[in-house]
C-alpha cells in the first residue's frame, strides 16, 4: 500500500513547467507562493495611490490632480489594500503552512484552490482598468466613491462603480471558495491525534476568518448587486422616491464590513503568538483563552455593525446598543493582549526581525484598539466620526495590526519556504524605518482629526497645513522603506545563507519538523500528534 | 571634522523646527467649545483619552520591563507556565479583567449614556427651527418658525477659484467662507432639521459638537444652542462627490438683538426679491444678473466657460436644451425644455425650483441662452417662472 502511494506522488510530480505550471498548479505551496506574490505586487500599487494622495494633500491648494481624480484615487487605494493586498497574503500563509502545521499532505481541494487564486488578477484587473480606459476617452474613471460606496452617491456615478461591483463579485468568489477550502482542510485533514484544541493558533484564527467570510461576503455581494440595478434596471433599494431607504446600503454594507476588519486580523492574530512563543523560547500562554476569545471576537463582530455611521441619525436604543456591543469587544480583546505579553513575559527574548514586528505590532496594534474603544462612543463619534482621527485609528489597526503584522510572518516563515536566511541587517533596518516612519505619517493625523479635518478632502483649510506636510514626507519615507522589503525578499528567494530545519532555535510546531525549502509533497509519512 | 558638522546641522535642525512651532498653528484637541454638546464631548474625549493613555502606558511600561530584562543574550532562563496555576495568580488575571469592565460600562459607559441622550434631545424646550438642506456641492437654510419664518437662502464657498489653483495668495479662511452665513442668535436651542436633495451630506461644525448627515428623501435633526458669539466654520463631512472639499458651513452667533435687526433686513430684501419678480426686466439687466447667479450657482460643474465637463455634466455652448424652444404655440412650458430643465432638473442636474428665486432662475435662463457663443436672443421674465410655481 505505502509503495503504491510513493508512485502515485511521484507521477504527480511530473508537473508542467514554465507559465504551465503556475497556471494549472493545485499545489499548495505553488498557490501559496502567487497568493503573496499577487498581494506584494498589489500592496506596491495601492501604496503608490496613496502616495499620489499625500503628494497633493502636502499643502494647501490644487497642484497635481483634479478632486474627481483625487477620490478615485482614495477608495480603489483602499479597495486594493483590503482585497488585493491584506487578504490574499493572509490566504497565501493559509495555503503555505496550514497543510504543513496541521500535518496535511495538500489543501482539501486543490482545483478549487487554483481556480480561487486565478480568479484575483481579473478582479484586481476590472477595479483598475477604468483608469486606463479614461485614458482613451472611456468613462470618467475609477470608482470615485470611497471604498464603501455609499448610495446615492454610486447610483451616481460613472462607469467605475460598475466595474467595482463586478470586481467585488470576483473577490468575494475568491475568498469565500478560499475560506470552504481552509474549513474543509482544517476539519477533515489533521494529522491523527491533533485534536482542535491541539491545533496550532493561526488555524484556529483562520478557522474563524473563513466561517465570518461566509456568513457576510454574500451580503455584501447582494448590497452591490441591488446598487446594480438600482444603477441599470430601475429598481429602488436605495432610493427615497421609490420608496427605498439609502441608509439600508450602510447597513448592509457595514454588516459585512465590520467582521471584514477582524477577517483582516484574525488569521495575523493566529500565528502572531506562535511567532511570540518562538522568540521567547517559551510556550504560549493562555491556549485555552485565546481560542475562546477569538470565538467571542468572531462572534461579537457580527452584531455590532452601525458603530460605522453613527451620524446618520437613529434611536436612542439603538445607539446605545451599538456603543455598549463595541465597548465589549475590548473585553475578549484584551484577554488576547494579556496572553500576548504573557507569552514574552520571563521568556528568554532575542530580536531578530521577525520578533521586532511582532513586539512593535503589539504596541502599535494596541494604539488602534485603544483608539476604537474611544471612538464607540456615540456622543464623541459625532466629532471623530469621518475626521483624519478615524483615518488614523484604522491605519493603526490595519496597517500596523495587518501589514506589519504580516511583514512579521513573511520574516519567520520566508526561510522555511525558500530555504534561505534573508539579510537580517536589512530586514532590522526595515522594521525600525516602517515604525517610525508610519508613525510620524498616522500619529499628526489623529491631531488633524481633532482640530477638523474631514477625510477624503482633496484641499483643506490654512490651520490644517503644517500637520499634512510632516504626514506626506513621513508617508514617502513609508513607502520608500517597503522597497526595502522587497529587495530583501528577492534576494532571500535567490540565494542567501542555507536555513536549517528548524531556522529558529524557540521554534515549536510540524512545520519546522520539514526540510526547508519542504518538499513538493510535504509529508511522506503522516505525523502523529500525542 | 564629521562631528563639528553634525553639531551645526543639527543646530539648524532645531532653530527650523523652532522657528516652525513659532509660526505654526499647531492645535492638538477638539477647537474651544462654543455650544453645550460640545463642552460635553469635549470633556468625555478628554477623560477617556487620559483613560486608554493611561492603560497604553502601564502596558508599556510592563512590555519595556520584559524586553529589557527576559533576554536571552543577559543569560535569562525562560520560565514554562502555559496559564494561572496558583489560585492567586487567577486572581491576578482577573483584575485586569474586571478593571477593564469597570471602564468600559461604568467609568466611560454612564458618562457616555448621558452624552447621547443629551444629543438626541433635539425637541424639548427649542426656539426655533432652522433646516439645513446639503445639495451638491452647497447648503441651503430656512428658517421655520418664529419671526424669521419664511427666510431661505443659499450658501455657497466665497473662496475665488484662483485661490484653489494657486494662482493667487490664500486668504485667511481660505475654503471655510461662503456668500451668506446662517445667523443663529446667542443662547437659544435651535432645532436643526436636515435633508438632501441628490446624495448624503453631513452638516458640521466643529466647535458645536454636533455631525448629522443629511439623507435625500428624509429628515435627520440635531440641535445647537451656541453660547459664545462669534462666527463657527466647519464642513461636509460626508464624501459627496467631487466638491465635497468645497461646501464649508459658516455660522454667525449674534446677540437677541443683532439678531432681530438681521431678520429685519432679510425680510426686505426677501419683499424686494418679491417685487423684483413681478416688474417686467430688461434683457441687459437679466443677462447681468444672471452671469452673477450662474457663477455662483452652476460653474461649478458647467464651469465659467460653460464648457463643462463632458460626460457628466455637459458643455452649455451650442446645447439642444439651450438652443430650443421653451414655450409652445400656447404660452405653456415644454417639457425638456431649458426652463424645465432648471426649474425640475433631471439626473445629476439638481431642481432649482426650491432653491433659487423667480428673478434668479430667469436671468440665468436668459443668460445661458445668449452666453457661450449661444445666440437665442429671446429671454425669460420672472413673471413667467412665478407662473409656474
Amino acid at each position: 500500500m505505502s509503495n503504491a502511494t510513493a508512485v502515485h506522488h511521484d507521477a504527480h510530480d511530473a508537473h508542467p513547467t514554465g507559465i504551465m505550471r503556475w497556471l494549472t498548479t493545485t499545489n499548495h505551496k505553488d498557490i501559496g507562493t502567487m497568493y503573496l506574490t499577487f498581494s506584494l505586487i498589489m500592496f506596491l500599487v495601492g501604496g503608490s495611490m496613496i502616495l499620489g494622495v499625500r503628494a497633493e494633500l502636502f499643502k494647501p491648494g490644487l497642484q497635481l490632480m483634479r478632486p474627481e481624480f483625487f477620490n478615485q484615487l482614495i477608495g480603489v487605494h483602499a479597495l486594493v489594500m483590503i482585497f488585493a493586498a491584506l487578504m490574499p497574503a493572509a490566504t497565501g500563509f493559509a495555503n503555505w503552512m496550514l497543510p504543513l502545521q496541521i500535518g496535511a499532505p495538500d489543501m482539501a481541494l486543490p482545483r478549487l484552490n487554483n481556480w480561487g487564486f486565478w480568479l484575483l488578477p481579473p478582479a484586481a484587473i476590472l477595479l483598475t482598468l477604468p483608469f486606463t480606459l479614461a485614458l482613451f476617452g472611456i468613462g470618467d474613471g475609477a470608482v470615485a466613491t470611497g471604498w464603501t460606496m455609499y448610495a446615492p452617491l454610486s447610483v451616481q456615478g460613472g462607469i467605475g462603480v460598475d466595474f467595482a461591483i463586478f470586481s467585488v463579485h470576483l473577490l468575494g468568489i475568491s475568498s469565500v471558495l478560499g475560506s470552504i477550502n481552509v474549513i474543509v482542510t482544517i476539519l477533515n485533514m489533521r494529522a491523527p491525534g491533533m485534536t482542535l484544541m491541539k491545533m496550532p493558533m493561526f488555524a484556529w484564527g483562520w478557522l474563524i476568518t473563513a466561517f465570518l467570510l461566509i456568513a457576510t461576503i454574500p451580503v455584501l455581494a447582494g448590497a452591490v448587486t441591488m446598487l446594480l440595478t438600482d444603477r441599470h434596471f430601475g429598481t429602488h433599494f436605495f432610493d427615497a422616491a421609490g420608496g427605498g431607504d439609502p441608509i439600508l446600503f450602510q447597513h448592509l454594507f457595514w454588516f459585512f464590513g465590520h467582521p471584514e476588519v477582524y477577517i483582516l486580523l484574525l488569521p495575523v492574530w493566529g500565528f502572531m503568538p506562535q511567532i511570540l512563543q518562538t522568540f521567547s523560547r517559551k510556550p504560549m500562554y493562555g491556549y485555552k483563552a485565546q481560542v475562546y476569545s477569538l470565538w467571542a471576537i468572531g462572534a461579537l463582530s457580527v452584531v455590532v455593525w452601525a458603530h460605522h455611521f453613527f451620524t446618520v441619525g437613529m434611536p436612542v436604543p439603538a445607539l446605545l446598543y451599538f456603543m455598549y456591543s463595541t465597548m465589549s469587544i475590548s473585553l475578549p480583546l484584551a484577554v488576547l493582549f494579556y496572553c500576548w505579553i504573557a507569552t514574552i513575559w520571563k521568556g528568554s527574548l532575542s530580536f531578530e526581525t521577525p520578533m521586532l514586528f511582532a513586539v512593535g505590532w503589539i504596541i502599535l496594534f494596541g494604539i488602534g484598539g485603544l483608539t476604537g474603544l474611544v471612538l464607540a462612543d456615540v456622543a464623541a463619534d459625532a466629532q471623530y466620526h469621518h475626521s483624519y482621527f478615524v483615518v488614523a485609528h484604522f491605519h493603526y489597526t490595519l496597517f500596523a495590526g495587518g501589514i506589519m503584522g504580516i511583514m512579521a510572518g513573511v520574516y519567520y516563515w520566508l526561510p522555511k519556504m525558500t530555504g534561505h536566511m534573508y539579510n537580517e541587517k536589512l530586514g532590522k533596518i526595515h522594521f525600525w524605518l516602517t515604525a517610525i516612519s508610519f508613525n510620524m505619517t498616522f500619529i499628526p493625523q489623529f491631531f488633524l482629526g481633532l482640530a477638523g479635518m474631514p477625510r477624503r478632502i482633496p484641499d483643506y483649510a490654512l490651520q490644517f497645513a503644517e500637520f499634512n506636510m510632516i504626514s506626506s514626507i513621513a508617508a514617502f519615507a513609508l513607502g520608500l522603506s517597503q522597497l526595502l522589503f522587497v529587495y530583501n525578499i528577492i534576494m532571500c528567494v535567490r540565494g542567501g545563507k542555507k536555513a536549517t530545519d528548524k531556522v529558529w532555535e524557540g521554534a515549536q510546531g510540524l512545520e519546522w519538523t520539514l526540510p526547508s525549502p519542504p518538499p513538493y509533497h510535504s509529508f511522506t509519512e503522516q505525523p502523529t500528534i500525542k | 571634522m564629521v562631528m563639528q558638522f553634525l553639531k551645526k546641522a543639527g543646530l539648524g535642525v532645531l532653530l527650523a523646527m523652532l522657528s516652525m512651532a513659532a509660526h505654526a498653528e499647531f492645535t492638538w484637541n477638539f477647537p474651544t467649545p462654543a455650544t453645550p454638546m460640545a463642552m460635553d464631548t469635549l470633556h468625555v474625549h478628554n477623560k477617556f483619552m487620559v483613560i486608554v493613555m493611561i492603560i497604553f502606558l502601564v502596558v508599556l511600561g510592563i512590555m519595556i520591563y520584559s524586553i529589557v530584562n527576559h533576554r536571552k543574550s543577559k543569560g535569562y532562563k525562560p520560565a514554562t507556565f502555559t496559564g494561572p496555576s496558583t489560585r492567586s495568580q487567577v486572581i491576578w488575571t482577573l483584575v485586569p479583567f474586571a478593571i477593564l469592565l469597570y471602564i468600559d460600562f461604568i467609568l466611560m459607559g454612564i458618562p457616555a449614556y448621558h452624552s447621547v441622550v443629551m444629543m438626541e434631545d433635539t425637541k424639548t424646550n427649542a426656539d426655533m427651527v432652522v433646516k439645513v438642506t446639503g445639495s451638491q456641492w452647497r447648503w441651503q437654510y430656512e428658517y421655520m418658525s418664529g419671526d424669521a419664518q419664511g427666510i431661505k437662502f443659499v450658501s455657497n464657498l466665497s473662496t475665488p477659484q484662483d485661490q484653489i489653483d494657486n494662482k493667487e495668495p490664500k486668504g485667511e479662511h481660505y475654503l471655510l467662507e461662503v456668500d451668506n452665513h446662517l445667523v443663529l442668535p446667542v443662547g437659544k436651542k435651535v432645532r436643526i432639521l436636515l435633508t438632501s436633495t441628490d446624495v448624503i451630506h453631513n452638516w458640521w461644525v466643529p466647535a458645536f459638537g454636533s455631525a448629522r448627515d443629511a439623507i435625500p428623501g428624509f429628515l435627520r435633526e440635531t440641535w445647537v444652542r451656541v453660547d459664545v458669539p462669534g462666527t463657527y466654520r466647519g464642513q461636509c463631512k460626508e464624501l459627496c462627490g467631487k466638491g465635497h472639499g468645497f461646501m464649508p458651513v459658516v455660522v454667525d452667533a449674534v446677540p437677541e438683538d443683532q439678531y432681530k435687526v438681521w431678520v429685519a433686513d432679510q425680510k426686505v430684501k426677501l419683499a424686494a426679491a418679491s417685487a423684483g419678480a413681478d416688474k417686467v426686466w430688461t434683457k441687459e439687466d437679466l443677462i447681468a444678473n444672471g452671469k452673477n447667479v450662474y457663477e455662483k450657482n452652476c460653474a461649478v460643474c458647467h464651469q465659467i466657460t460653460g464648457t463643462g465637463l463632458p460626460p457628466a455634466f455637459p458643455s452649455l455652448a451650442g446645447s439642444k436644451v439651450i438652443n430650443g424652444p421653451i414655450f409652445d404655440a400656447n404660452g405653456k412650458v415644454l417639457k425638456d425644455s431649458h426652463l424645465d430643465r432648471v426649474f425640475n432638473g433631471k439626473n445629476v442636474m439638481p431642481a432649482w425650483k426650491n432653491t433659487l428665486n423667480d428673478t434668479e432662475i430667469a436671468s440665468v435662463i436668459t443668460y445661458e441662452r445668449n452666453s457661450f457663443g449661444n445666440k437665442m436672443g429671446d429671454m425669460v421674465q420672472p413673471s413667467q417662472v412665478k407662473a409656474l410655481r
